[in-house]
């Protein structure tokens, strides 16, 4: 009936993971309670769970990324704990099969649970307003989006209570994940959480190719497009081509695992190194998927703040291009010891350090930019300055790992942990974080405490710094990664430096999370009433903060890069149209999170085997996707009445707070 | 042709939102086309990498009729064919022509799932099956993929044949429509992929 799901599953001696379960339990009946409390099921239901909006869609990505993050981070304190102490005749507080667990589901949830929903959330909320479009291509695709995500981090939730999580390491290098060495529920779990989501992302990226290449405004060409959005569209087309091959390699390893299948096998001729490529044919680019909205969100950040146009777009945006298009030639880097002989080392090894050169120009640009300009020191710039210098190191080592004979030596030492944390959290994080503070008072209308944002940057600056830096050294001293204990007493001060440094970042979080409280308690009196709080450049400042649902009354027109900035420059922002249309949006729809749901249901039952249930959510699936597909009444209107209304209102505003302004100006000249 | 069946007006700058809408979603297809292409690199590469891993199982040579292959791929083709005048009826708004091509493609598509089935079933039952060399696994899963693809698009097929007959021709079933086609001709050409790297240079 069950499959092999039983009671057991359920039951763990580890006293930690028990007490995990019971926090993460507590926190969600919490959070069940206080929406019931305030009676907040239908709003929640109407205006979120079921909106196609493109802007909510965003905003939900980013609430899963930060959920998932919270889990990440406490994995990744929980092994710096770890080999902080577990050193000699001390063996720490974790097991071998709890430690195996945790480090796989801190890679796994931090790239395909955090990363990917943070970049998909930013370029849901960033991209059609930077475009001058109403929504994306496909609202409707876009929430099934979502949901799947969604879906994929609740299996690795669900891991931690029901059954256990996999054993294989993020990246489940066979035979690790076969069958005969890994029975159990885990590697399933990693398998389908991964499948499930990865199809998320993959429709994520049709939508916003189609969205970028048909729906601009009039007026913007390519080459006017804002930096951020050529971003979003090299990374979908990087998640095009490179998530299939996911796809096909975790099938292949599901085959392994149901149907007793031997590609990656070490009997039956099974081929084991077959999957390491086909595995890093999508790392990499995967890598790339993470870290191009990062620089696209500084290429906006560096000129807002600095009030100078960004200096060689043209270069920006053909670096951006020739990583692309590099990214797909490297992923041999990841297994030089592989041995495939020294041409074909030689040969990666060469393509992934030509990639340094676009990737140095783009920190070129970026310091031009900030070069006589008026830097204005805001939090998002700190997260960009603290990512420059941090990001220079990081990018070197990549250089020195990218040389096959330095590599050989270096291969899966703490070193190579240092040098991709180095890239991901100072390249891509503080990316999103920067993208994040600059664009919250585009979602929400008002913007977040400049004090908690400087101290929270201070924090993780500093403990990345920290936490990381030391891991280079161990790495020379030749301390092997994923290590549960180890008898070398040298490499222990480094690693009780690296455990304050995360201890640091820790306290970045909490400064975070204080941050939020503060802004949201704050909000009125830091309220964003013309809806570009910082002399934005770009189109997504043009209108009101938040959005009304249509983001735009009238399609603006588009005269050249920095759409924004050149309206005002000619005093033509603000105007006001003779004449309002009516709009035709998208209705809500339940479907895009019955898909999800019933995807999740599908994973569950395939990780345990409950064959029937499997049959029952895949028709399930089938008849929705049918159902939807069906109907053809799908839009409703808005009438130009109700346009005029709200955007008269935000002219209200817009006008109050202008008239305030000149005041509070002419105070400022009268009393000197 | 009509617009009726949004419930929208059909002025001028309506029709040509619509048309805008079926540019978009053509387009879309097309992307997911090519990511389809490259899950099937991936199990290209993977079966060229595993295609002499017989583990003493039985060899290309062994397993392969070309005969009865060439007959399923004539079935694919020919499906092929007719939904292309399933189609140029479409565009010439003939209803009846375009359910009488659409129900022959499907019965050319069901016959060359039958015959798929039909082969891996004899082979499972000789104790060829998937489990018995990585040779077999790159095998079943490259045709398998291939014949879900298939099976998927019969499924397709008939709920568009439903539509038609409910709905009519209108303009958003004429774009699904347009793209069933496109799909249908991805999978003939990945067949002949298959055909060629598979069955042909097996018995090589």
């Amino acid at each position: 009936m069950f499959g092999r799901l039983t009671l057991s599953a359920m039951y763990h001696e580890d006293l930690i993971v028990m007490a995990a379960v019971a926090g993460s339990l507590a926190m969600g009946l919490a959070l069940v309670v206080m929406i019931t409390y305030k009676r907040k099921w239908t709003y929640l239901w109407t205006e979120w769970l079921t909106s196609l909006d493109h802007k909510r869609i965003g905003i939900m990505y980013i609430c899963l990324a930060l959920v998932m993050m919270l889990r990440g981070i406490a994995d990744a304190l929980m092994m710096r704990v770890q080999q902080a102490v577990a050193v000699g005749t001390s063996y720490g507080y974790l097991g071998p099969d709890h430690f195996n667990q945790i480090f796989t589901a801190h890679g796994t949830i931090m790239i395909i649970f955090v990363a990917m929903p943070f970049l998909s959330g930013l370029m849901n909320i960033v991209v059609p307003l930077q475009i001058g479009a109403r929504d994306v291509a496909f609202p409707f695709l876009n929430s099934v989006s979502f949901w799947l995500t969604a879906a994929g981090a609740l299996l690795v939730m669900v891991s931690l209570g029901v059954g256990e999580f996999s054993k294989a390491g993020w990246s489940g290098y066979s035979p690790m994940t076969e069958m005969n060495i890994s029975p159990d529920s885990g590697v399933d779990y990693w398998l389908w959480s991964m499948q499930i989501a990865g199809l998320g992302s993959l429709l994520t990226s049709i939508n916003f190719i189609v969205t970028i290449m048909n729906m601009r405004a009039p007026g913007m060409t390519l080459m006017r497009m804002p930096i951020f959005t050529w971003n979003a569209l090299c990374t979908s087309v990087l998640i095009l081509f490179a998530f299939p091959v996911l796809t096909a390699a975790l099938a292949m390893v599901t085959f392994d695992r149901y149907m007793d299948m031997h590609f990656f096998s070490n009997t039956h001729g099974g081929n084991l190194m077959m999957y390491v490529n086909l595995f890093w044919m999508w790392g990499h680019p995967e890598v790339y998927i993470v870290v191009l909205p990062a620089f696209g969100i500084f290429s906006e950040v560096t000129p807002t703040f600095s009030g100078k146009p960004l200096f060689g777009y043209t270069s920006m945006v053909f670096a951006t291009i020739a990583i692309t298009f590099l990214s797909f030639g490297v992923w041999l880097h990841h297994f030089f010891t592989m041995g495939a002989g020294p041409a074909v080392n030689f040969f990666f090894g060469f393509a992934t350090m030509i990639i340094a050169i676009p990737t140095g120009v783009k920190i070129f640009n970026w310091l031009f930019t900030m070069y006589r300009g008026r830097i204005r020191f805001t939090s998002p710039m700190y997260w960009t300055v603290g990512f420059i210098t941090a990001f220079a190191v990081g990018g070197m080592t990549g250089v020195l790992l990218a040389s096959p004979p330095a590599n050989f030596v270096l291969h899966n030492s703490l070193f190579l942990i240092a040098h991709f944390h180095n890239v991901l959290i100072a390249g891509a994080l503080f990316g999103y974080f920067a993208g994040f503070t600059y664009w919250f008072p585009k979602a929400f209308g008002f913007t977040l405490s400049e004090k908690w944002g400087k101290r929270a940057f201070w924090s993780w600056i500093i403990g990345f710094y920290l936490a990381f830096f030391p891991l280079y050294a161990l790495g020379f001293m030749g301390m092997p990664r994923r290590m549960l204990h180890y008898d070398n007493p040298a490499w222990r001060p480094y690693l009780l430096l690296a455990a304050a440094g995360a201890a640091l970042i820790l306290f970045g979080i909490i400064c975070q999370m204080i941050q939020l409280i503060v802004s949201i308690r704050q909000r009125l009196a830091n309220r964003d009433l013309t809806g570009d709080p910082w002399n934005g450049r770009t189109l997504e400042w043009s209108t009101a903060s938040p959005p009304p649902f249509y983001n735009f009354a009238r399609i603006p027109t588009v005269h050249g890069i920095d759409a924004f900035n050149d309206m005002k420059e000619k005093k033509i922002a603000y105007r006001k149209p003779d004449r309002y249309e009516d709009i035709h949006m998208p209705r809500n729809t339940a479907y895009g999170f019955i898909n999800g749901m019933l995807a999740f249901v599908f994973g569950f039952a395939m990780i345990w085997h409950i064959w029937w249930l499997a049959l029952f959510s895949a028709a399930g699936l089938l008849f929705a996707i049918i159902a939807r597909a069906s109907d053809d009444n799908i839009h409703t209107t808005v009438p130009a009445a109700e346009v005029e209304r709200i955007e008269q209102e935000h002219y209200r505003q817009v006008s109050a707070y202008q008239r305030s302004a000149r005041q509070a100006q002419r105070r400022k000249f009268s009393g000197r | 042709m009509t617009t009726e069946a949004r419930g929208i007006a059909a002025t001028p700058h309506e029709a040509f939102a619509e048309h805008d809408v079926s540019a978009g979603q053509a387009f879309g297809f097309w992307l997911y086309l090519m990511s389809d292409l490259v899950l099937f690199s991936a199990l290209f590469a993977t079966f060229a990498v595993l295609a002499h891993s017989f583990a003493g199982g039985p060899t290309g040579k062994d397993i392969i009729h070309l005969p009865y292959v060439f007959g399923e791929t004539m079935l694919l083709l020919f499906s092929s064919g007719t939904c292309g005048l399933a189609m140029l009826n479409m565009y010439a708004g003939r209803r009846t022509p375009v359910l009488a091509w659409l129900a022959v493609t499907f019965v050319l598509g069901f016959g060359f799932i039958l015959m798929e089935l039909h082969e891996f079933r004899t082979l499972i039952v000789d104790g060829h099956g998937p489990d018995r060399s990585a040779y077999l696994s790159a095998f079943f899963t490259l045709i398998g993929t291939h014949g879900l693809h298939v099976a998927s698009g019969l499924i397709w097929m008939a709920v568009m044949i439903n539509q038609v007959i409910v709905k009519g021709l209108t303009i958003p079933v004429q774009s699904r429509l347009m793209r069933l086609s496109m799909f249908w001709h991805f999978l003939d050409i990945v067949w002949v992929a298959v055909f060629t790297v598979v069955y042909l240079m097996g018995v090589l």
